[in-house]
């Protein structure tokens, strides 16, 4: 039995019967679903240790803490790094990426560069905006060639002593392109800028080791990783994040307060102010020990495969173009594609009445759409529990869209 | 059951009021957050009604057909009552059960074709 197979019993939700056909669900680049194990995870704490941490000196308070702290250990252990001080519980990347955003920003000086991609989500692309705005710098954009490739020799013309901050997507949310986030940063810090990567559609999906990467921040999130919504992590690097101001404030990120002056908290509580997602983080442990039971290499074989058999079925099917690497080794479990004379997004509603869940639009990425010269495509994507048997009922409802409107 | 009515994918096969016009008097066009859809109506005012209105843009089944019964109901009429119109009537016509994720889709035609027409009341 393959991973699919076996996996999907863990997931209640994949029981459930969709517009009269069982559930075919191939959207978990949005958002992944949930093993009992997690949701149990999350349950159980709600029922027998929820108060809030760091603050009561009574058991529920010690306890709550005890397993909040022991999901930064599990995180830190799942990515490599090398301390949990670099551990930085957020709501998501979103909010990961704004907080280096916020708190990188106030170093920049006019003139000062930042670059980005022309495959990046928007998520990674706005609150680069808005910093430039605010301290008066540039932002550079590395251009996206041929099937979805960046190009690294534009790259190399960007970058100069100006550069501040290269943030770059890990794994591309619509094309799947893995980049080659080593190689960016070492060349990004022969200049003497920081690199964040955007971790959201690569942790859920390969193993991730961020010394390999040499990356000074990573961010991703629980929800599309089989944990809760609501929580997420950044990872910086201890010596990056000791010369960084806290972006916010509130309790916990301090140690001493007077009226008209603070004195910060350590690392990691330094980059938490306020309650943090406790039971977000219970649940992220759960799932973080059932990839690891799974093994990161193992998922991500898994992954490659559907990933190969969906381009191989999708590929030959009249009017269906398809977007990014064609090679399943070059990319994350992904495949995004049109439908000649389908909008996607009726695309998606007719797939929708096969019970088959996917996404449709630009997915949060216009300036990719705009260089591809498209407002949106279908977007497939894979899991640790989808099955064969679904991408070829994927590949039948697709062969017959066109017929269906 | 089909996912769309009748009149939505007759109209998304043939729309009848699909095009451009030389010299408009109002034309407006926006955008579908949820998809990045672009609607573009434009139109030709006689006497105070809106002597002909056509549509132009890439977008969903919904918004197309939405778009197309649209410019039918309003070709013709008094500009206050092109402004008056709601996005139930454009529903009923469509004969079809929109769900509230695409409800969008079908009143971008109309805010699209309102906006055209109030910067014409404005002038």
């Amino acid at each position: 039995m393959n991973m699919g197979e076996k996996t999907r019993r863990d997931f209640p939700i994949l029981s459930r019967v969709v517009n009269g056909h069982p559930l075919v669900f191939l959207d978990s680049a949005a958002s992944s679903q949930k093993p009992r194990q997690v949701i149990e995870a999350v349950e159980h704490y709600y029922e027998t240790s929820h108060a809030n941490v760091h603050r009561a000196v009574h058991t529920l308070g010690e306890e709550a803490t005890e397993r909040y702290e022991a999901a930064r250990d599990a995180v830190r252990a799942f990515i490599g790094a090398p301390s949990r001080d670099e551990i930085v519980f957020t709501r998501g990347t979103t909010e990961g990426i704004n907080l280096v955003a916020q708190a990188v920003g106030r170093t920049l000086r006019p003139g000062d560069e930042i670059i980005v991609t022309e495959l990046e989500h928007h998520s990674n692309l706005i609150p680069w905006q808005m910093a430039c705005r605010d301290h008066g710098a540039v932002l550079r954009a590395i251009p996206v060639m041929g099937e979805g490739y960046l190009d690294l020799d534009a790259y190399a013309r960007l970058l100069s002593p100006r550069t501040r901050v290269v943030a770059v997507a890990h794994v591309s949310n619509v094309l799947g392109t893995i980049n080659p986030v080593a190689r960016i940063t070492e060349q990004a810090h022969r200049v003497g800028a920081l690199v964040l990567a955007d971790g959201a559609q690569a942790v859920p999906h390969l193993p991730v080791d961020v010394p390999a990467l040499g990356v000074d921040f990573y961010v991703f999130s629980g929800h599309k990783m089989l944990g809760p919504t609501g929580v997420g992590v950044l990872y910086g690097r201890r010596d990056v994040l000791e010369r960084l101001e806290p972006a916010w404030g509130g309790g916990e990120m301090i140690k001493e307060v007077w009226i008209d002056h603070a004195q910060w908290n350590d690392l990691p509580w330094r980059f938490e102010p306020g309650t943090p997602p406790i039971a977000g983080a219970v649940g992220l442990h759960a799932a973080v020990e059932y990839l690891g039971k799974l093994g990161m290499s193992q998922v991500a074989a898994h992954e490659q495969a559907l990933t190969g058999a969906a381009l191989e079925a999708l590929a030959p099917i009249p009017g269906v173009t398809l977007y990014g690497p064609r090679n399943p080794e070059m990319k994350g479990a992904v495949v995004a594609f049109n439908v000649e004379g389908l909008h996607p997004h009726d695309g998606a509603a007719l797939l929708d009445q096969h019970g088959i869940a996917v996404r449709a639009g630009h997915h949060c990425a216009q300036p990719l759409m705009k260089r591809l010269g498209i407002v949106g495509t279908l977007r497939a994507s894979f899991s640790v529990y989808n099955t064969a048997e679904e991408v070829q009922r994927l590949a039948e409802a697709v062969a017959a869209l066109r017929g269906e409107l | 059951m089909a996912l769309y009515s009748s009149v939505i994918r007759d109209r998304f096969r043939k729309p009848r009021f699909r095009g451009a016009i030389e010299q408009p008097d109002v034309a407006a066009e926006d955008v579908n957050p949820l998809c990045g859809d672009r609607v573009r109506i434009q139109g030709r005012l006689a006497d105070g009604r809106l002597a002909e209105a056509r549509w132009s843009g890439d977008c969903c089944a919904i918004s197309a057909a939405a778009a197309d019964v649209l410019l039918e109901m309003v070709e013709g009429q008094p500009v206050g009552r092109a402004c008056e119109l709601t996005a139930a009537s454009l529903l009923e016509r469509l004969d079809a059960d929109i769900r509230p994720s695409r409800m969008k889709c079908v009143a971008l035609p109309l805010t699209v074709l309102q906006g055209a027409l109030r910067t014409e009341v404005t002038r």
